[in-house]
């Protein structure tokens, strides 16, 4: 899948291009960098950019541009000169008078499309991964969430072969369970997918396995959407809670399953630099 | 018309509205009336007795009460955690401000004493006069912030005595003792040997660190407990003192204090430029909102590597809390300090920018000033760019997340890590063409040092780039662990260009003259503008770090059981430190104001000169 919308990037390459051909003023080019950047952000990637995301960047391309223009007195002569001329000079009076209608037309076009915006439901903003309590009770077994490790980890050293039957059995049990959400090659976009708000968790993306211990997808797994804390408001996510169908034991092998299956590492733990 | 007749009909009006009023506040009163009735059988209702009872019995349990310590207190119209949050925050920034002042006053004046430039003893006096107001603020603060805990969360505050007591009287006596030392230096400005003043000079540095550092272990005990019981019983006095997060927080407010301490000098500076009626006044002021500035940026630069190390020492103590800090409810409140620190550093390569216009001869590095400005603005947008964007349904809809398939990668570690070191570096550059601006080498081996500066400065690049491009295939630990490569590449090729860059300017030929004052005004708005910055980006990673207990007083050891027990919502936690910033300026104003009092003629003496000439260090301005 490309990222970009490749035309556009081309258009803007061109336009630059061509600026530079025919030697553009100082106020030519400040406009054309604050145009190429609104357009890069807003048209150019294939997955259209949040219009949040939109407004930081071209706050900071405004701001930029401001401190260019204004970082020397030669630079501020030579945005504001071409200004003044066009607006004093008697020469360019006709078309003054196109530009001033412009200006609050363009503002008007501005408040139109503000206006049109579909409505839309407001977003609640939710924390992806909260952050769990530091002890959980499942099936009668009290597991540290901090300093716990996966009970069956330590088979990887000491005997690899029953540690591939147990990732193979939390294959089986991944396939048999998980897959109509979390999608067969484990990128959160089954055929249920879809349906789901919060969407279900992608497990090939790169900030959710490696940045935490196992004890926190156990812990995911166990408690599910209803065990989520209020941080993670609203908790409306489809996660079932696993104890109510599997074992500690089972969840215990889809999670060196997800691991095993996508290459990452659970995350390590942090040592205080003097050892306390 | 008779005006009386008006007075007449004015009173007239006025009456009949006061008679409406009362009568339909009569007619509207709900509350008991007894019947109407003659005098003679005026006592004996059942209702009077009644309430008579009540009030006796009320009056005995009163008598009856046992007293019973309470937990908690409350204030009138403002909540108790807003309002020792306030004068929390407010107490820190005096602090900082008067533990910062000494610091770089101590360094300019021993570079005085080294160099004899007087212009840097007057400058370390000039800061040094803001000293002693500051401290009684600071004292002041202290005080009220003692009181408010005392008065607010009894319960609490008796439990941090039962750990930390033992500390007091050595943060009493140092504070009897930075006292002398502070008032000395400050009265005793151009009374002793230039050696003992220094003396005195250090003496303020040493014991106000000190200070700080006691201060420290209490705060940062509430957040990562450590020699207490589960159940909270001390077991062992120096390891409370001595938490995980102790040492972090002593070493980020060590040098983050001298960054705000020289930026609101820089300010203060500014602030004097800006008023000021000559031109020697203005080359005055100019230099020392430079100076300033200088230290605050020089300390500014290492300083997200001490956040780093607080932060590494969090997750070490609870991942929970890093995981909550990073990636949960407080990982919003790091896209607006991103959004500040970015502005900080444009802000600082744009004044240096606008320095050059001081000296002669700056269109050789002006051209490149295009670059160094598209690397920043680069580097702020990865550093700004979120991990989950804040996006409408139908924007998330699109993304199938919030998580961009583009963006996304920018969001995390290794991005941000790499924006920050090449940030650093670019502002580094910026200060090197400002100082050789106006100046040629004369060394014979000037071409030879410029490339070797300039295959320096793009290698550092290249590998802070590919270490931070590594860092997305490798775990966790690695990758943070690959930050410490990165930093130590950006300090050393520092170090070399710096090293070069002085053996190549030894003996320039100067093809310019510095004109100090002789800059466009906005530059002294961007100086104010730094210490806002730096004063909200102090509230807001404070209120960061404290926040992170949430319902916790002392973070797994005594729970929260007030009313505040929640984490308020990042807006009101963003209106309450801008609150706090204004009421600080407020009061740095204030100070400013006092501080230049000094300057004015004696009251009665109008015309005869200011009267700085027979003030304390007078003789040696």
């Amino acid at each position: 899948m490309t990222l970009f919308e490749l035309p556009v990037l081309l258009g803007i390459v061109v336009a630059m291009a061509l600026l530079r051909l025919v030697r553009a003023s100082l106020l030519v080019w400040v406009l054309a960098w604050w145009i190429g950047i609104y357009v890069f952000v807003s048209r150019g990637f294939a997955t259209p950019v949040p219009a949040s995301a939109q407004h930081i960047y071209l706050g900071i391309v405004t701001l930029a541009l401001f401190a260019y223009v204004t970082s020397s007195g030669e630079r501020i002569r030579s945005f504001v000169d071409p200004l003044v001329n066009f607006a004093g000079d008697g020469r360019y009076t006709l078309a003054l008078v196109p530009v001033l209608l412009a200006l609050p037309a363009l503002a008007a076009y501005r408040e139109y499309v503000n206006a049109k915006v579909p409505v839309e439901p407001p977003f609640f903003a939710r924390t992806v991964h909260p952050s769990p309590p530091t002890e959980i009770t499942v099936h009668d077994q009290k597991i540290d969430m901090l300093g716990g490790d996966n009970p069956l980890r330590h088979l990887e050293k000491d005997d690899p072969a029953k540690f591939a039957e147990h990732v193979a059995r939390g294959k089986d049990i991944y396939y048999e369970q998980c897959f109509f959400c979390h999608a067969d090659a484990l990128g959160g976009d089954g055929m249920y997918a879809h349906g789901l708000n919060p969407a279900p968790a992608n497990f090939i993306d790169q900030g959710v396995l490696p940045s935490f211990q196992e004890t926190f997808f156990f812990w995911r797994i166990a408690k599910g959407g209803p065990g989520m804390p209020d941080e993670g408001a609203p908790g409306d996510s489809a996660m079932p809670e696993w104890e109510r169908f599997l074992s500690n034991e089972q969840m215990w092998e889809v999670v060196l399953f997800l691991y095993d299956h996508t290459g990452y590492r659970p995350r390590a733990r942090e040592v205080h630099a003097e050892g306390h | 018309m008779n005006p009386r007749l008006l007075i007449a009909a004015a009173i007239v009006v006025l009456l009949g509205l006061g008679g409406a009023v009362r009568v339909y506040f009569a007619l509207e009163n709900q509350a008991y009336h007894p019947p109407v009735r003659s005098l003679g059988v005026e006592s004996g209702f059942p209702r009077e007795q009644a309430l008579k009872d009540i009030a006796k019995d009320r009056e005995a349990k009163a008598k009856a009460k046992k007293y019973e310590a309470p937990t908690y207190r409350t204030l009138p119209f403002v909540s108790s955690r807003v309002a020792v949050w306030v004068v929390a925050q407010l107490h820190l920034m005096f602090a900082a401000f008067v533990l910062a002042v000494p610091m770089f006053a101590f360094i300019i004046e021993l570079i005085g004493y080294f160099n004899g430039d007087k212009r840097y003893d007057r400058l370390a006096y000039e800061f040094t006069k803001l000293l002693s107001t500051s401290f009684s603020f600071t004292a002041s603060f202290g005080g009220f912030l003692t009181f408010l805990l005392i008065m607010l969360y009894p319960a609490f505050t008796n439990y941090l005595m039962e750990i930390f007591s033992w500390t007091f009287f050595p943060y009493v006596a140092l504070f009897f003792a930075e006292a002398g030392f502070l008032y000395s230096y400050y009265y005793g400005w151009g009374k002793f040997h230039p050696v003992v003043h220094l003396l005195l000079g250090l003496g303020v540095n040493v014991v106000g660190t000190l200070i700080m550092f006691i201060a420290d272990s209490w705060a940062s005990f509430m957040m990562t407990p450590g020699g207490v019981s589960d159940a909270g019983a001390l077991i062992d006095p120096w390891a409370a003192l001595d938490n995980f997060t102790w040492m972090p927080i002593n070493i980020h407010r060590f040098i983050g204090n001298i960054a705000f301490g020289g930026s609101v000098a820089a300010a203060y500076a500014a602030w004097k430029f800006l008023g000021a009626k000559t031109d020697e006044e203005r080359a005055h002021y100019d230099w020392m909102g430079y100076m300033g500035n200088f230290v605050a940026i020089s300390a500014f630069l290492p300083l997200p590597f001490a956040g780093y190390y607080l932060a590494r020492e969090i997750y070490g103590y609870n991942q929970a809390l890093g995981i909550m800090m990073m990636g949960g409810a407080f990982s919003w409140l790091f896209i607006i300090q991103a959004v500040l620190i970015g502005n900080l550093f444009l802000a600082a390569n744009y004044y240096l920018w606008l320095g050059m216009g001081r000296i002669e001869g700056t269109q050789s590095y002006q051209r490149y000033v295009k670059y160094l400005l598209a690397a920043i603005a680069v580097c702020f947008a990865v550093w700004a760019t979120p991990r989950s964007i804040l996006a409408s349904v139908s924007e998330i809809k699109a993304m199938g997340g919030t998580l961009h398939p583009a963006l996304g990668v920018l969001g995390v570690m290794s991005a941000k890590n790499t924006a920050v070191n090449i940030l650093i570096l670019t502002t580094y550059v910026s200060f090197l063409f400002y100082r050789r601006t106006g100046k040629r080498p004369t060394v014979a081996w000037a071409a030879l040092g410029n490339a070797v500066q300039f295959l320096i400065f793009f290698g550092v690049s290249g590998f802070v780039i590919a270490l931070g491009v590594y860092g997305y295939f490798v775990d966790a630990a690695t990758r943070i662990g690959l930050s410490i490569p990165q930093v130590l590449s950006v300090l050393i090729g520092m170090v070399t260009m710096t090293v070069i860059d002085a053996f190549m300017l030894r003996g320039a030929e100067q093809t310019g003259e510095t004109h100090w004052g002789k800059l466009p005004a906005i530059s002294q708005y961007v100086l104010i503008f730094i210490a806002v910055t730096f004063t909200w980006l102090m509230g807001l990673m404070g209120y960061v770090r404290s926040g992170l207990r949430q319902h916790w007083h002392v973070y797994g050891v005594m729970r929260d059981q007030s009313v505040d027990a929640f984490t308020p919502t990042l807006g009101f936690a963003t209106q309450v430190i801008s609150v706090i910033v204004i009421i600080f300026f407020a009061f740095i104003a204030f100070v400013f104001w006092l501080s230049s009092l000094h300057d004015k003629p004696d009251w009665g003496s109008a015309g005869q000169g200011p009267r700085g000439s027979h003030g304390p260090g007078g003789g040696r301005h």
